[in-house]
């Protein structure tokens, strides 16, 4: 085969990869009727209220962590009172969105592929289709919608956390005092700060649920298929909340 | 009722089915037997649309099924899955009561699945059980129940008996014979499990190569020789 063959066939089978993937979202989204609610019900508390200790100690500790590091850094020029403001930006931002996607993603696109990729061994698939049911409708729409909806909950939370994480540190060892801190921190965050990571937080869940279905339905034969599916759904959900981040992040400060 | 002209099916260079055709009438029970590997689920697959043929056309009532006809058919039909596949975040009764569901409230969905249950001898104490807590042959029951929760036209067993011990295999038979004389339903059973043709079965078919080998009534099937070979006879 030819250099240039070759290279087309890569790039026709990108073409045809990202196609079927957002045609595969899609369809995913828009496909509401009939609506299974309690199937979404269901998909918002294990994507979003089940998640929530993890992005929530994963904020605490970041945004205490970060603290330390912008009064430790900050100290060379003279900088270490900006420690509230820039906690909190770099909290709602990019860290909370980021951090919080990538622990979604874990998380969550590893239990998606694997619930339905055993679902797909096991026949369960083909059951629902003879039992006339939309796999997609059933299993894909609920998991997109609730993960759109929830993680932007989850980053606000972790900002919030993420933020109290780095007073914690500026008033117990940093020596800010709490008022001070906490009147810093929403001096300099403008709500477009806030809005954005909210709309990342948005982007980042529909990537995550979008590659746990993907890889499910996808998912091979037997044991070893399915742990391929899942190792495959959370490693493109990762770099996928990270391609993502940094084309949202131009898209709106550049 | 059904019928399959010329079914085509490959997978890569393997051939699976050759140009199957095959017959059932109203109220038949038509077992297909084969050796492991012949093919058997995937016409069972082709027929009900869940893999698509590469060539060849499934007719049912006469009318092609295809994706403007096959809803119909799926509301009309029941099928027990090989495995079971019974729905693993949802209770028994939810399970049997699936397609109920959608068309009725929960209790009364609930009492018909706890009818169906009983019809296969599981008692109430059941439905509320998660599909992780049955033993094979009580999953095989639950999945028979299921299948034919909405009295279905024609019902589809993949392999009903693969897993069991042979007390609960023909329990399980016997169970099948019983619905599919008492509901008059139309059946077409998957297996290569013998006794099974002998108690469901009216008529049998053997695929081999990809296609009806031979096809005729069970009570002349031991003097049929295409099927010496797969019955161990020489």
């Amino acid at each position: 085969m030819t250099p240039i063959r070759l290279v087309g066939r890569i790039v026709l089978r990108i073409i045809g990869a990202v196609g079927a993937v957002t045609l595969f979202v899609g369809r995913g989204l828009f496909r509401l009727h009939p609506f299974h609610g309690r199937a979404l019900a269901g998909q918002l508390v294990q994507i979003g209220w089940l998640s929530l200790p993890v992005v929530g100690l994963t904020a605490l500790f970041t945004g205490a962590a970060l603290a330390l590091q912008i009064h430790s850094g900050g100290a060379r020029f003279q900088a270490s009172d900006v420690v509230p403001a820039i906690v909190a930006i770099g909290m709602v931002r990019e860290l909370g969105p980021v951090l919080g996607g990538l622990m979604v993603a874990a998380r969550v696109a590893s239990s998606i592929a694997a619930e339905i990729g055993t679902m797909k061994v096991t026949e369960q698939i083909d059951a629902l289709v003879t039992l006339s049911t939309d796999p997609m409708r059933w299993l894909v729409t609920p998991r997109l919608w609730a993960a759109v909806l929830t993680v932007p909950v989850l980053v606000a939370a972790g900002d919030i956390i993420g933020i109290m994480g780095g007073w914690l540190v500026g008033t117990r060892s940093l020596g800010f005092g709490s008022a001070a801190y906490l009147a810093n921190s929403a001096a300099y965050l403008e709500s477009w700060d806030v809005l954005s990571g909210l709309i990342k937080g948005a982007a980042f869940g529909l990537i995550v649920a979008a590659s746990g279905c993907w890889w499910g339905m996808r998912s091979g034969r037997g044991a070893e298929g399915v742990g391929r599916a899942t190792k495959s759904a959370v490693v493109a959900a990762a770099v996928g909340i990270l391609a993502a981040n940094f084309v949202l992040t131009g898209l709106f400060f550049e | 009722m059904i019928r399959t002209v010329g079914l085509h099916k490959a997978f890569g260079p393997k051939t699976v089915l050759a140009g199957v055709d095959l017959a059932v009438g109203q109220g038949e029970s038509l077992c297909v037997i084969g050796q492991s590997g012949t093919g058997k689920s995937i016409l069972l697959k082709c027929i009900l649309g869940l893999v698509a043929p590469d060539g060849g056309q499934v007719f049912w009532q006469d009318r092609p099924l295809d994706a403007a006809t096959r809803p119909d058919f799926f509301r009309r039909f029941g099928m027990l899955f090989q495995g079971g596949a019974l729905f693993d975040s949802l209770t028994v009764w939810q399970n049997v009561g699936f397609r109920l569901r959608q068309r009725m409230p929960d209790a009364r969905a609930r009492a018909l699945a706890i009818e169906k249950l009983a019809r296969v001898g599981l008692g109430p104490e059941t439905a509320d059980l998660m599909p992780a807590e049955l033993s094979g042959g009580m999953a095989k029951r639950v999945g028979l129940a299921r299948a034919i929760a909405d009295d279905p036209e024609v019902i589809f067993f993949d392999e009903p008996t693969t897993g069991l011990d042979p007390i609960r295999a023909r329990r399980i038979n016997d169970l099948i014979r019983g619905i599919v004389t008492e509901t008059g339903a139309t059946a077409i059973t998957i297996t290569h499990d013998m006794d099974s043709v002998r108690a469901i079965g009216d008529r049998v078919a053997l695929l081999q190569d990809g296609h009806i080998a031979w096809d005729g009534p069970v009570a002349g099937m031991d003097r049929a020789a295409p099927l010496a070979g797969f019955l161990g006879r020489s």
